[in-house]
């Protein structure tokens, strides 16, 4: 009784001196991003380390983390036993890295896609540049070329991906902004092609290749090793690197191509570095680990949820949100009905899917409709 | 300290390391934005035919004239969103062209018509992003102060927490308005900033293109209300089918004469009885 009549009677709280509401709208922000990025970082080792735990020979987490410690030079008490050591070193933590790096990669890209595509929707699944970046690798594995020797199906996944990114955006973008409905469109036109593409490859291989390519199309880490760790790291790295540079800009872009323009953005110079960077990342990602779908759109969507739009937190609480979801899904896709591995891409597509749907339902709900 | 703030700030913000000096002011009366027989064609139909301007600080320009008549054409060319066919616009005796990105933010702001934001933004962060250009600038004020400021000058402080697209057609505009005014720029082009308000927020709109233009900016203003025009402009230009039809002060263009002839409407002139302010009705 008493709260309702003291609600009744308050009259609305006059800024404070010196702390206008603005500021402290953004303060408030900000704050929630920071809590958002410790959470992740802190989400991310404790999952890491439960990841390289589990599976046919369990590690108790403390032995992982003593593990981790010693081989980085950092102490950690008395040494394992060998197999234990050689099972973390050579088996699980390669493809915890891999994971890592993969769904880090991913989420970043698709949260940059978002950005200059103005739409919350774009995902390099979604669109089709994973399975474009798929056709050059399979083409490869079909034909059995090997210029590059390891190196040539990444090439092929990689300039098959940047191919697909160019299009993709030239196509369904008019008066700078992407329409949902010409987006989703454009990629369904460029799966079914590409569909068709890796179809007629598998159609024409041999057993040998035609696992290879099964693996591709469904995602898979099992073949995780340090060497490709290595070679997935600068890619991700670099996309890391650049984040910062574009965030305030990606910001500015969702007023719109002009606008941003009129707000001292070059526009075209920046929209052709981050297709670049995205179509990297995409690529690199398909390279090492095949189609994971959702990742890219369900990280930034969640981000955004906690955090609100702003850039500057999106694209590194994506980081650390795509390398936890694809941490997680990978021990998941160990687990599930271990002995047998599930592949990770339909573990990510089983939960992701639904997830997106209920996105989708959920912002239409409350915005009536995606305009 | 604060400039080592500022440095990281504009590489954060993506201006990367360039420093760019703060725009000078030019005075009262000066030239800043200038249009030399610019021309458009959309296929055979021409939809500017050789229109020239002299947008001066100090006033308010009003550019009328009936649907289709070029004035959102115009206001695109003279914000270089599309180039023309024929003639050149110049922002302080520059070709536009010349101007990057960045300079030419920290001196002349754009209200566009539509205005849509793709992510739900709160509206205090679509007003701090008219402070963006001024990231890299080495003596810019403080944009907490400017943004607070440009938010209470066009009422939407009560709105800061609001998420952008949940707000209604006026609102939205009157947020724009206020990233346009903290961009601070010594010129703003407004492109019908009433079309989605109600009189209070009419008349405050255009109170404050009087009181920046007072203080030596210069504004042109695409309006579709006559009244609006006559009471607040210094200058305005009458289009009429790709042409200017008139141009001058508001009491000498605004003759029923032109006016009926332009809109293809009979209109007559009446002086406001206690300001002397020319209305223009229509004959009913």
């Amino acid at each position: 009784m008493t709260l309702r009549t003291d609600r009744e009677h308050r009259a609305p709280a006059p800024p404070a001196e010196g702390a206008p509401d603005g500021s402290r709208v953004r303060r408030a922000t900000a704050l929630r991003g920071t809590v958002l990025l410790l959470v992740l970082a802190a989400g991310l080792v404790v999952t890491a380390l439960a990841a390289a735990g589990v599976g046919a020979y369990p590690v108790p987490p403390l032995e992982v983390l003593g593990s981790v410690l010693r081989g980085l030079g950092l102490g950690g008490g008395e040494a394992l036993d060998p197999l234990t050591d050689e099972v973390l070193w050579n088996v699980r933590f390669p493809r915890v890295v891999l994971a890592a790096i993969v769904g880090a990669s991913l989420a970043l890209a698709g949260a940059m896609m978002q950005g200059i595509f103005g739409n919350p929707l774009a995902e390099p699944g979604v669109i089709g540049v994973s399975s474009g970046a798929t056709v050059g690798a399979v083409l490869v594995i079909a034909l059995g070329a090997s210029a590059l020797g390891y190196w040539t199906v990444i090439a092929a996944a990689f300039a098959s991906g940047m191919i697909t990114t160019v299009l993709v955006y030239t196509l369904s973008r008019s008066g700078g902004r992407a329409e949902v409905v010409t987006l989703l469109l454009t990629g369904i036109a460029v799966n079914a092609v590409a569909g068709a593409l890796i179809g007629s490859a598998t159609y024409f291989s041999e057993d040998a290749e035609l696992r290879s390519i099964t693996n591709w199309q469904m995602g898979s880490l099992a073949a995780a090793t340090w060497s490709k760790v290595v070679a997935a790291l600068p890619f991700a790295a670099a996309g890391i690197a650049a984040a910062p540079f574009f965030a305030r800009r990606l910001d500015l872009l969702a007023l719109g191509e002009s606008p941003a323009r009129h707000l001292g953005v070059d526009v075209e110079r920046m929209r052709q570095a981050l297709i670049v960077v995205i179509a990297m990342l995409t690529s690199s990602a398909v390279a090492f680990a095949g189609i994971i779908s959702f990742v890219g759109l369900v990280v930034p969507h969640m981000v955004r949820m906690v955090a609100g739009p702003g850039h500057r937190v999106l694209l590194p609480a994506s980081v650390l949100g795509g390398a936890l979801v694809l941490v997680a899904a990978d021990l998941l896709a160990r687990v599930a009905a271990a002995p047998q591995e599930v592949p990770l891409g339909i573990i990510t597509a089983l939960i992701g899917g639904p997830f997106f749907f209920w996105l989708l339902y959920r912002t239409r709900a409350r915005q009536g409709g995606w305009a | 300290m604060n400039r080592l703030r500022r440095t990281l700030r504009a590489i954060v913000h993506g201006s990367g390391l360039r420093r760019i000096s703060p725009p000078e002011r030019v005075p009262a009366g000066t030239v800043v934005l200038a249009a030399r027989g610019l021309g458009r064609s959309y296929g055979s139909r021409t939809v500017l035919d050789d229109v020239s301007i002299d947008v001066r600080t100090g006033e308010v320009l009003a550019l009328v004239g009936p649907n289709g008549a070029g004035k959102s054409t115009l206001l695109s060319i003279l914000t270089g969103d599309s180039t023309p066919d024929r003639g050149e616009v110049t922002v302080l005796g520059r070709p536009l062209a010349d101007w990057s990105p960045a300079e030419l933010a920290l001196r002349r702001a754009v209200l566009p018509q539509n205005f849509a934001v793709s992510f739900p933004f709160d509206a205090v962060d679509v007003v701090h992003m008219g402070r963006a250009p001024w990231a890299a600038v080495d003596e810019a004020e403080d944009d907490d102060r400017v943004v607070v400021e440009a938010m209470a000058a066009t009422e939407v402080t009560a709105l800061a927490d609001r998420k952008f697209p949940s707000l209604s057609g006026g609102e939205k505009a009157r947020v724009m308005l206020a990233r346009v005014l903290a961009q601070q720029t010594q010129v703003v082009l407004l492109d019908e900033p009433t079309a989605a308000l109600d009189i209070r927020h009419q008349e405050s709109v255009l109170r404050i293109a009087r009181e920046r233009a007072a203080r030596g900016d210069a504004v042109v203003v695409v309006l579709h209300d006559l009244a609006l025009a006559a009471a607040y402009a210094d200058q305005v230009a009458v289009l009429s089918e790709g042409r200017i039809a008139a141009y001058g002060p508001p009491a000498e263009v605004f003759t029923a004469k032109l006016l009926s002839d332009v809109y293809s409407y009979e209109v007559e002139i009446v002086s406001h009885p206690r300001t002397g302010v020319p209305l223009v009705l229509p004959v009913r």
